[in-house]
């Protein structure tokens, strides 16, 4: 019988054959959840009379939206979140470990074909590696505590087919920020998206976190990318798209002569090619999130800066202390700051506005992150502009928006 | 469930969460805290003109963005009763019912600001100013989670989802 990837993961952890729009009774894998969330779910799992988590060993906390603590009431939160760690014996990532969604990855605490529950809604990001994993709130993560289960309706799903080769200078942020316009804020609001096409398939891990990543900004509950032509350091069974499958909708892009793609204040899915904005002045850059602060982001921004000064203030958070390491041994790091890069705790701070690189009244930002909501970045008579690493490190070099081939 | 009140429109789509309540505000437990601040980017007065007991009603997509369950919890904590949306936002959807906010789809609504307004959670009915209209109909799992007055009470009462 030919399913969609959701349908065929939610049908094994369901233990009976389900099709979209079914109410399904999971068995959970795993869950996460960061110090924007943990707090209101341990309260929620008291609440609910829980004494012990339903396995210590799938249960993932990390601290990382407002780390180091900014002040004494979040230090408070931070500390209910240890104290709940280590009475349960479950794994936390303290200060400085990463974001969450980098860590959930790297530490392959999340596989193919896994279902998994992050208390955050860019755990999409999983899709990517070919697990059905979605973002919940609090107190039905406290659910999954308690019990190991939680309740799902089968989504309908969307195939994209990302087509062409990638052009020069156009990376993963572009294509999705381009998919994000196309299918907008509301355009798969329930339902599961699957990519696929010869574009992704010669695209990294790293790459393909982008893509998943930001499937949440078009309302999509899941974001599964075809793992044909991933590698993973261990071995895995294959979440293949099956064309043949009930898709709500099937659409094809050809990408091979897309420009990089800027979202512009104050919505993601108001997008246009990067040829539109030239000119526009910044007044600070920033490259981190769980969208775009890996490995090659980092190479990419390093790169572009390489021998140049930055003319606005550019903070750099890398998604994660073991990406920092690796680009500190490479010279990365030496190179960002050479330029005039700040380096800043890996965490999610300044994308979600918690605090650090909150920007002033009427001043515009540039930023590598995935949304830009009125207030996102604390301050909601600031602008924010998303786009690649590549053309947020350009703009930080010139004080306002350039094709980063023309720097 | 039946309930009436004041409905405050926004007739706005995709209004984020974020705007219901600023993430800078959300790292804490107290929720009377939330409540000053409730959707204070979109109107800066709602918090102190919404009465106990009222009504939101607002486009489609409400409660996009995160995950953050401060925004369902802002709102009731705020006296929100219920909210009516042309749709929603699945994470908010979930988090407001499991918080035992009331949260009503009526895709055709044409609710005027400051009328009373009534839903009829059993017939899936909206109504006000003489009008009425149809509500999408929740699954029974989350009936149950609602009739429970939220997911804490449910899986303290039942120890596990019933299927």
């Amino acid at each position: 019988m030919s399913q969609t990837i959701s349908e065929r993961i939610i049908s094994k952890h369901a233990n009976q054959a389900v099709s979209a729009g079914d109410i399904a009774i999971v068995d959970v894998d795993a869950v996460m959840a960061t110090d924007a969330t943990a707090p209101f779910a341990i309260k929620a799992f008291k609440e609910m009379g829980g004494e012990k988590v339903w396995n210590k060993e799938k249960v993932f906390l990390v601290i990382d939206h407002a780390s180091p603590a900014p002040n004494e009431r979040v230090a408070n939160l931070h500390k209910l979140m240890r104290n709940f760690a280590k009475e349960q014996g479950i794994k936390l990532y303290d200060v400085g470990a990463g974001i969450c969604h980098q860590l959930m990855v790297e530490n392959a605490h999340v596989r193919p074909g896994d279902l998994f529950l992050g208390a955050d809604s860019h755990t999409p990001t999983y899709g990517s590696l070919g697990s059905f994993a979605v973002g919940v709130g609090s107190t039905d993560l406290a659910g999954v505590l308690l019990t190991g289960k939680t309740w799902l309706k089968v989504p309908k799903s969307i195939l994209i087919n990302i087509e062409g080769e990638i052009p020069a200078g156009v990376s993963a942020k572009d294509i999705i920020l381009f998919l994000v316009e196309k299918m907008g804020a509301e355009g798969a609001v329930y339902e599961a998206i699957e990519l696929s096409g010869s574009a992704v398939e010669s695209m990294t891990l790293a790459s393909r976190m982008v893509l998943s990543n930001m499937v949440a900004e078009m309302g999509a509950k899941a974001g599964l990318v075809n793992t044909k032509g991933l590698k993973l350091d261990y071995p895995f069974e294959h979440q293949l798209v099956d064309p043949n499958a009930n898709y709500r909708e099937i659409f094809t892009y050809d990408i091979s002569n897309i420009r990089p793609q800027i979202a512009q204040p104050h919505a993601p899915d108001n997008v246009l090619p990067i040829d539109k904005i030239i000119g526009k002045k910044v007044d600070a850059a920033f490259i981190g999130s769980c969208t775009n602060s890996r490995l090659e982001d980092l190479h990419i921004a390093a790169e572009i800066l390489r021998g140049r000064k930055v003319a606005v203030r550019l903070l750099i958070a890398p998604a994660s202390k073991a990406i920092f390491d690796t680009a500190l041994q490479d010279g990365t790091i030496q190179t960002l700051t050479e330029a005039g890069a700040t380096f800043i705790t890996s965490g999610c701070g300044p994308c979600v506005g918690t605090h650090l690189g909150v920007p002033g009244d009427d001043e515009v930002v540039i930023s590598s992150t995935n949304r830009n909501f009125q207030g996102r970045m604390g301050n909601p008579r600031a602008g924010v502009f998303l786009a690649s690493p590549a053309v947020v490190a350009a703009a930080a070099v010139a004080g306002e928006i350039i094709d980063p081939e023309k720097l | 469930m039946n309930i009436t009140g004041k409905a405050h429109v926004y007739l706005v789509d995709n209004i984020d969460t974020d705007r219901i309540i600023p993430g800078k505000y959300t790292k804490t437990l107290d929720i009377s805290s939330l409540a000053e601040h409730v959707l204070e980017d979109l109107d800066p007065d709602f918090s102190t003109t919404v009465r106990n007991g009222d009504l939101l009603v607002a486009g489609s997509n409400f409660g996009c963005g995160s995950s953050r369950e401060q925004a369902p919890i802002a709102l009731k904590a705020a006296g929100v009763s219920a909210v009516v949306a042309k749709s929603f936002a699945r994470i908010f959807f979930r988090n407001a019912i499991n918080i035992g906010l009331l949260v009503i789809e009526a895709p055709e609504h044409q609710i005027q600001n400051g009328a009373s307004l009534s839903i009829d959670l059993e017939n899936g009915l909206v109504e006000s100013d003489g009008q009425t209209w149809a509500a999408t109909k929740m699954p029974q799992v989350m009936m149950d989670i609602l009739n429970a007055g939220g997911l804490v009470n449910l899986l303290k009462k039942d120890g596990g989802y019933n299927k």
